[in-house]
C-alpha cells in the first residue's frame, strides 16, 4: 500500500513538472512579440539597404521614392537605434538625407536636410500618425512600435502560406491610434511577420501588410520584398530591398551634422 | 565679368585635376526647366509693367566624384520677360575635400546658420529679397557666397569657419519693379545719382565667420561669431539737406550670437539670439548707419495631425543707443522704433500622400503694425512635374515700414518645374 502511494505521488509530482514544464516551453503573447521585434527591426549590429519603393494610386499611377537606408542598433533589443536615410529619387528630393534617434518611451528626434538652401532643420513629426515619405507605411511601421504600447494574445495557430505561424493580437492600450488592433501571422521558426492585418475603429478590416519575398541574409532572414495596402483608399505601397546587408561597421559618426549635409559615398552607394 | 573670369579659369583647372586623376570620378548631371511668373494685383509697376518676374530658366547641376573630391557646379541660364534679355549665373561651384577629421568647401557656395523660419540673426550671409518677394522657389532667397569654409570635427564638438574674400551684398527689390521707401526721393524728385561702393576685396576686408556647436542635452546648440559688413546698404548724401549725389555703402559689422534648437512639449522649440555691433556707429550718432542691435527670437513648431505642422515665431530687433539716435536723425527723416519685432505662423498640411501642399505663412508686427501673407498650393503631378500657384501681399504700418512700404506690391505668383 505504501509502496503504491509512493508511486502514485512520483507519478503525480512527474506529470505536473511536466505539464508545467509543457506549458512553459509554449511561448507567451508577450514573447512572441519580443522575439518577433528582434527578427523583423533589430537583426545585426548595424544595417544597410537600397530601398525601391513604390507608391500605387487606386488608378493605377506609380511614384517612385528611391533611398539609402542605414541603421544601427545602440544598446539591447527593443532600444535606441539611429537610422540615415539618402534620397535618389524623385528629382525634388534627389540629394536630401533624413536623420532619425529613435528612442524607447518618447519620440524620435529628426532632422531633414535640404541641399538646396543648405539647411539642417529638425522635424516635429509624430511616429504614429506620419505617413513615411507619403506612402502607406508610417513612421512607426518602418521602425517599430514600444512593445509597452499593447496588451496582446495568441488567438491561434495556423498556416501562412506553407508556414506554421503564431495569430497574435495586439491591441493598442492607449485610444489615441488609426487602428483599433492588428492581427499579425508570425512565423514560428524565422518569427517575422508574414502577413499583419489592421482593423479600424468600426472593426472593419482596412490596412493589409504582406512579406512578399524572404531571403536569408549573412544568417538573418530579412524582409526584402513587401507591400502595405489601404483597402479603404485602394492606394498601396510595395517596398523592395536591394543589397541588404549586416554588420557592416558603421562609424557613429554617420549620424552626425557633418554627415548629413556631405554624405559619405562609401555609405550611401 | 571679371568674377565670371575668375570662376571659369577656377574650374577649369579642378575639372582638369578631377579628370587627370580619376578616370574612374562618379559624375551625374542633373536640372530642371522652370518658368516663373509674377503678376501685380494692386498696382502696376513703378516703371508701368505689371509682372515683378516672368521668365523660363534652365538649371544644370553637375557632380563628380572621386575620393577624397568633389565638385559641384550648378548654373542658371534664363530669359527674362520682365527686362527682355538673356541672362546667366552660377548659383553654386565649388570643391570640397574630405579628410577624417576635417573637411573644406572652397568656391561659390550656399551657407545657411541659425534656427529662424524667414528671419535671420546668424545667418549672415547673402540674400535676394526680391526673389522672395515676387514669389520664386524659397531656396532663390539663398544666394552663394564666394568663399572657403573649413570644417573641423574634434569629437567634443564641431566647427565651421568660413572666410568671405569677395564682399557680396543683399539683392533688394529692384525699384523698377517694386515700390518702396525711398528717404531721397520725396516730393517726386528722385536723386539718380547713386554710387554703390562695395567693400574692396583685401585681406583686412576679408570676412570671417565661425560657428561651434555641438549636443547639449538633447538640444542642437550653436555659437556664431560673424566680422564683416552689414549686406544692406546705408546711403551716405553729399549734402543732408540739399543731396545731389548718393553713395551706397556698407557699413562694418560683428555679430555675436547663440542658437538652441530641441524637442519640447511634444514640438520643436528654437532659440535664437544675437548681438549686432555696428563697428562704424558704435556711439549712435550717425544717422545713415544702422545703430547696434540685440536680436532674438523664439520659435516652436508641432505636428497636430497627420500631415499637418504648425509653427509660430517670435522675432524682435532692440536697437541700442537710442537716445543718440533720435538726436540726430535729421528733420523729416521717418523715425524707427526702439524695438521692432514680428510674430511669424507658419501652416502646412500635406494631402494626397503628400504630393498635395497647403502652406500659410503670415508675418505681422506688433511694433509696426503691417504685414506679410504668403499662401501656397504646391501639387505633384508627377515624380518630374510639379508646380505651385501663390500669392504675396503686402500691408499695414506705414509708407516706411519693412511691410508697409510694399503695400502696392501685392503679387500672384506661379511657378512650374520639370525636374530630371
Amino acid at each position: 500500500m505504501r509502496m503504491f502511494l509512493r508511486i502514485v505521488t512520483a507519478v503525480t509530482v512527474i506529470a505536473i513538472t511536466l505539464s508545467v514544464y509543457g506549458k512553459a516551453s509554449a511561448l507567451t503573447p508577450d514573447e512572441v512579440a519580443k522575439k518577433s521585434q528582434a527578427a523583423f527591426l533589430y537583426p545585426g549590429k548595424d544595417f544597410k539597404a537600397r530601398v525601391m519603393m513604390k507608391l500605387v494610386s487606386k488608378g493605377g499611377q506609380e511614384r517612385v521614392r528611391e533611398m539609402t537606408m542605414l541603421r544601427k542598433n545602440y544598446g539591447d533589443i527593443g532600444g535606441e537605434q539611429k537610422y540615415f536615410i539618402y534620397f535618389y529619387q524623385p528629382a525634388d528630393v534627389k540629394d536630401m538625407t533624413f536623420m532619425v534617434y529613435k528612442y524607447t518611451g518618447k519620440d524620435a528626434d529628426r532632422w531633414l536636410f535640404v541641399p538646396a538652401i543648405s539647411m539642417v532643420r529638425r522635424i516635429a513629426a509624430k511616429d504614429k500618425h506620419s505617413s513615411f515619405v507619403g506612402s502607406d507605411f508610417t513612421y512607426e511601421d518602418v521602425s517599430g512600435r514600444n512593445l509597452e504600447e499593447d496588451s496582446r494574445s495568441i488567438v491561434k495557430e495556423e498556416k501562412a502560406g506553407n508556414k506554421d505561424c503564431y495569430v497574435l493580437k495586439s491591441t493598442p492600450k492607449a485610444a489615441d491610434m488609426d487602428y483599433s488592433y492588428k492581427m499579425a501571422w508570425i512565423d514560428k521558426s524565422t518569427f517575422l511577420p508574414l502577413k499583419e492585418e489592421y482593423f479600424d475603429k468600426r472593426g472593419e478590416l482596412y490596412k493589409v501588410f504582406t512579406a512578399i519575398e524572404i531571403k536569408d541574409v549573412k544568417g538573418f532572414p530579412t524582409i526584402t520584398k513587401r507591400s502595405m495596402k489601404n483597402l479603404q483608399s485602394g492606394h498601396m505601397t510595395e517596398v523592395a530591398y536591394a543589397k541588404a546587408d549586416y554588420g557592416i561597421g558603421i562609424e557613429d559618426s554617420l549620424f552626425s551634422e557633418r554627415f548629413l549635409k556631405q554624405p559619405p559615398k562609401k555609405w550611401i552607394e | 565679368m571679371h568674377n565670371h573670369a575668375r570662376y571659369i579659369v577656377f574650374f577649369i583647372l579642378v575639372l582638369h585635376c578631377i579628370a587627370a586623376s580619376a578616370y574612374a570620378a562618379d559624375i551625374s548631371l542633373h536640372g530642371f526647366l522652370q518658368g516663373n511668373y509674377a503678376a501685380g494685383v494692386a498696382a502696376s509697376n513703378p516703371d508701368g509693367g505689371n509682372f515683378k518676374s516672368a521668365e523660363e530658366r534652365l538649371q544644370l547641376k553637375l557632380d563628380a566624384a572621386k575620393d577624397p573630391l568633389h565638385l559641384l557646379i550648378k548654373a542658371d541660364g534664363w530669359y527674362d520677360h520682365v527686362g527682355k534679355k538673356w541672362d546667366s549665373e552660377l548659383r553654386e561651384g565649388y570643391i570640397d575635400y574630405t579628410a577624417n577629421a576635417w573637411d573644406m568647401r572652397i568656391g561659390r557656395q550656399v551657407i545657411t546658420w541659425g534656427v529662424g523660419d524667414l528671419v535671420f540673426i546668424n545667418d549672415v550671409f547673402p540674400k535676394d529679397y526680391e526673389a522672395f518677394f515676387s514669389g520664386r522657389p524659397l531656396e532663390y532667397l539663398k544666394k552663394g557666397a564666394d568663399s572657403a569654409k573649413i570644417g573641423i570635427y574634434p569629437g567634443f564638438a564641431s566647427f565651421e569657419f568660413v572666410l568671405i574674400p569677395y564682399f557680396t551684398p543683399n539683392h533688394f527689390p529692384d525699384s523698377q519693379r517694386f515700390w518702396m521707401f525711398d528717404p531721397f526721393s520725396e516730393n517726386g524728385s528722385v536723386i539718380t545719382d547713386r554710387n554703390k561702393e562695395k567693400p574692396a576685396a583685401s585681406l583686412e576686408n576679408t570676412e570671417i565667420a565661425l560657428r561651434a556647436y555641438r549636443d547639449i542635452a538633447g538640444f542642437d546648440a550653436s555659437l556664431y561669431y560673424y566680422r564683416g559688413f552689414l549686406r544692406q546698404p546705408s546711403i551716405m548724401p553729399d549734402n543732408l539737406m540739399m543731396p545731389t549725389k548718393l553713395t551706397l555703402f556698407y557699413p562694418r559689422l560683428s555679430v555675436y550670437g547663440a542658437s538652441l534648437q530641441g524637442k519640447a512639449l511634444d514640438g520643436v522649440l528654437s532659440l535664437e539670439a544675437g548681438y549686432y555691433d555696428s563697428r562704424q556707429d558704435r556711439q549712435g550718432t550717425d544717422p545713415m548707419i544702422p545703430n547696434g542691435q540685440t536680436r532674438f527670437l523664439a520659435g516652436y513648431q508641432r505636428q497636430l495631425w497627420e500631415d499637418f505642422t504648425i509653427g509660430v515665431q517670435y522675432y524682435a530687433e532692440y536697437m541700442h543707443d537710442y537716445t543718440a539716435y533720435k538726436r540726430n536723425l535729421p528733420p523729416g527723416f521717418p523715425q524707427e522704433k526702439r524695438l521692432h519685432d514680428l510674430v511669424s505662423i507658419r501652416l502646412t498640411q500635406f494631402l494626397l500622400h503628400q504630393t498635395l501642399r497647403l502652406s500659410w505663412f503670415s508675418s505681422w508686427s506688433p511694433s509696426d503694425s503691417d504685414y506679410l501673407l504668403n499662401p501656397e498650393i504646391k501639387y505633384n503631378f508627377s515624380d518630374h512635374v510639379w508646380a505651385a500657384l501663390g500669392g504675396m501681399v503686402f500691408g499695414g504700418g506705414r509708407l516706411w515700414s519693412q511691410f508697409g512700404q510694399l503695400d502696392r506690391n501685392d503679387n500672384v505668383y506661379m511657378q512650374v518645374r520639370y525636374e530630371f
